[in-house]
């Protein structure tokens, strides 16, 4: 168990998951613990898009070729991309797994109870969209993040990766 | 100038008669019609995607070649797809849009721009390799086994009008089979 989130520790995750693919726009919660080092190090192809629903249609036809893709993106990207996240993931029931970083999270505070309201929302959009997610924290175990990964890809279903802070970030 | 969709997409086919194709809305009743195959992806859900969908399949699949058969309305919604196809440079994909200037199956309503947005200069100001526009159909027939064979991505852009009236078959674009039927033909594609 680690203390703290770290970007390492996700990298290590999505390459036991088998992701080839990750895309992405960047997040000021993910972007220096996780996509930088994703861009210079380069284990996984990076598709940088200009628009999050974007993702969500590259995520979808990936899956088609059973190809494995984790879209990274921040809260509001999420927000901005309700309806492509609805049919890919609801209607189609595809694998578009999300990791979705909630900039402006309170430290140590739940999603649910940020004051900020575009992170407060959150968890109730998605458990209204019957999205199975979890909130990844310094708590988070090794294997969780490859085997709910695996699980979306296994039997085909939308799966969201909240990501309040990583490295320590306040 | 344009031409005839149907007539436009009768020598598409000709010339591309196997392979993926990505089509949106009124394109896509067409292109069902004329090219019945289970690699046709009818099921891009959500207005202004299918740019992405056929890019998703093209880095998935670097081996096949994907057309995209967009609109000029759905492309219009997603014009940051062609920068981010412009970045990832994936040789295998074609990228047609039948520009005729309406939301077709939405009310007949003119496009933002109509007659006047240069799809094929946005194309290649985002980084295509080649692009074209096509107004009539011996030049676009004549041209096609080559634009055919370059190297992606290529951008082409169709002038056109209606041509013959097919069914709007909605159910067909958002159904479990079509996607289960797309699914098994590009396994056996990519096994083969």
């Amino acid at each position: 168990m680690a203390d703290t989130l770290t970007g390492g520790f996700i990298i290590e995750e999505l390459k036991g998951a088998g992701v080839e693919f990750v895309v992405a726009l960047p997040d000021i919660v993910t972007c220096d613990e996780l996509l930088w080092p994703i861009a210079r190090q380069k284990p996984f192809r990076l598709v940088n898009v200009c628009k999050e629903d974007e993702g969500v249609s590259i995520c979808a036809g990936m899956s088609y070729a059973e190809k494995r893709a984790v879209l990274l993106i921040q809260h509001t990207g999420f927000l901005d991309s309700i309806n492509a996240i609805r049919v890919m993931g609801m209607d189609y029931q595809l694998p578009i797994v999300m990791m979705v970083g909630l900039q402006g999270i309170e430290k140590d505070r739940a999603p649910a109870a940020s004051d900020q309201n575009g992170v407060r929302i959150i968890e109730p959009i998605l458990l209204a969209m019957q999205i199975q997610y979890r909130v990844l924290d310094g708590q988070c175990q090794a294997g969780t993040i490859r085997w709910a990964i695996d699980a979306a890809y296994s039997k085909p279903h939308p799966l969201a990766l909240l990501i309040p802070a990583i490295g320590g970030q306040v | 100038m344009t031409m005839k969709r149907d007539a436009a997409l009768r020598i598409l086919s000709r010339c591309y008669p196997d392979g993926i194709v990505v089509p949106v809305y009124q394109a896509a009743f067409d292109w069902m019609a004329i090219r019945p195959h289970p690699l046709n992806y009818l099921c891009t859900g959500a207005m202004g995607q299918a740019s992405s969908h056929a890019l998703g399949l093209a880095l998935a699949c670097p081996k096949e070649r994907v057309l995209v058969l967009d609109g000029d309305g759905s492309l219009l919604m997603n014009l940051g797809s062609l920068v981010t196809i412009g970045e990832q440079q994936p040789g295998n994909l074609l990228h047609f849009v039948c520009d005729n200037g309406i939301y077709e199956v939405n009310g007949e309503f003119p496009v933002p721009g109509a007659k006047r947005v240069d799809f094929a200069a946005i194309a290649a100001a985002a980084g295509y390799r080649d692009t074209f526009t096509f107004t009539d159909l011996d030049t676009f027939g004549a041209a096609l086994p080559n634009v055919l064979s370059l190297q992606g991505p290529v951008f082409v852009s169709l002038k056109v009008e209606s041509g013959e009236p097919f069914p709007r078959d909605y159910r067909a674009i958002h159904s479990a089979e079509e996607r289960a039927k797309f699914r098994t033909a590009l396994a056996l594609r990519l096994a083969g």
